[in-house]
């Protein structure tokens, strides 16, 4: 988190060096945003602390945990699949999922799926690409999600060799 | 239900959980306490992390053209449309709702089959604001992992997807 604040910092800094007026409509731009998608940001948080309380500690472990294996990264893949969720809400929700114990390679299942997999603009994307491509691209992508968790769960040494 | 009343109800969930959290305080009642807690622990990580996702996402927006790359796109072929297509991928705003229509005028425009398929699979996996989002939230180790991993697949899938479609001669339609 701190190498998140440098970062930040370094590229705040070199963008107020070289135009003030621009990193002056930085900030607004980031402030106006932030304030934007506060009130869902924070439903999404109740959402997720009123279901983290109610599901019990053992239940979320046995199907999205470590030992849930395939099953966790298969739930995972279908929720993502499924659902229009925008990236700031996302990536915040599986950090807070990350802290609760569920694994690396079921978040990426997860994000990914979301990214990529579009049940739900099935029929927007029917439209330019017909039903037949639209279930190719769709497939094809979520075989890709899948890849991609396996592969970290690699690397995050969840999955063993 | 229009974006303003969706965040009137928003906000009023918001007030209504507040008061929910105070009452069960007040009350003793222990889920409700369980679950405050919980939603400000939560919150208060968030915090430390958002400012900087969204400064990030400002400061990409503000300073990256995204014209200067679609006045290239035109122009080139073989791996350089790849680039091209993975740069206006990733500043696609919105993702694919957007990427589609954009997807159909740049295949109007001459762009090939392939180039349009990976155009669409970047604009989903590799939009760079969402990225900064997942940066901060998840670590660069598993953003890496996820880029390393997913861009060259869908290069690889959508020449496989681009010459198979394009031998059985299929056009994309609006």
């Amino acid at each position: 988190m701190i190498a998140l604040y440098i970062a930040t910092g370094i590229a705040l800094l070199a963008s107020l060096i070289a135009s003030r007026q621009k990193t002056l409509a930085v900030l607004k731009l980031a402030g106006k945003r932030f304030i934007r998608i506060l009130p869902g940001f924070l439903v999404m948080l109740i959402l997720f602390a009123i279901a983290i309380t109610l599901v019990p500690r053992e239940t979320l472990q046995r199907v999205l945990g470590k030992e849930s294996g395939a099953l966790g990264v298969a739930l995972a893949a279908l929720f993502g699949s499924i659902t229009l969720m925008p990236g700031f809400i996302a990536f915040p929700l599986s950090g807070a999922l990350l802290s609760q114990g569920v694994p690396y390679m079921v978040l990426a299942a997860f994000t990914n799926s979301i990214m990529m997999v579009g049940v739900l603009t099935y029929p927007l994307e029917t439209q330019y690409f017909g039903a037949r491509v639209t279930i190719l691209r769709n497939t094809v992508s979520l075989i890709i999600a899948l890849i991609v968790a396996v592969a970290t769960g690699f690397v995050f040494g969840e999955i063993g060799w | 239900m229009t974006k303003r009343t969706k965040q009137i109800v928003q906000i009023a969930a918001v007030f209504a959980f507040g008061i929910f959290v105070a009452i069960s305080f007040g009350a003793d009642y222990e889920t409700g306490e369980s679950i405050g807690r919980t939603f400000t622990t939560t919150l208060l990580v968030m915090l430390r992390l958002l400012p900087c996702a969204f400064v990030l996402v400002a400061l990409f927006d503000v300073w990256v053209e995204r014209k200067t790359v679609e006045r290239h796109f035109g122009e080139s072929s073989g791996l350089r449309g790849y680039l091209w297509a993975s740069l206006l991928g990733g500043m696609t705003i919105g993702g694919m709702y957007l990427g589609f229509p954009v997807a159909y005028s740049l295949y109007k425009k001459g762009a090939r089959l392939s180039v349009i398929f990976a155009y669409v699979g970047f604009a989903g996996a590799c939009r760079i604001p969402m990225t900064l989002f997942e940066i901060s939230f998840m670590g660069a180790k598993f953003t890496a992992v996820r880029l390393g991993v997913t861009l060259p697949l869908i290069i690889l899938t959508s020449m496989a997807m681009g010459r198979f479609l394009e031998r059985r001669g299929y056009e994309i339609t609006e």
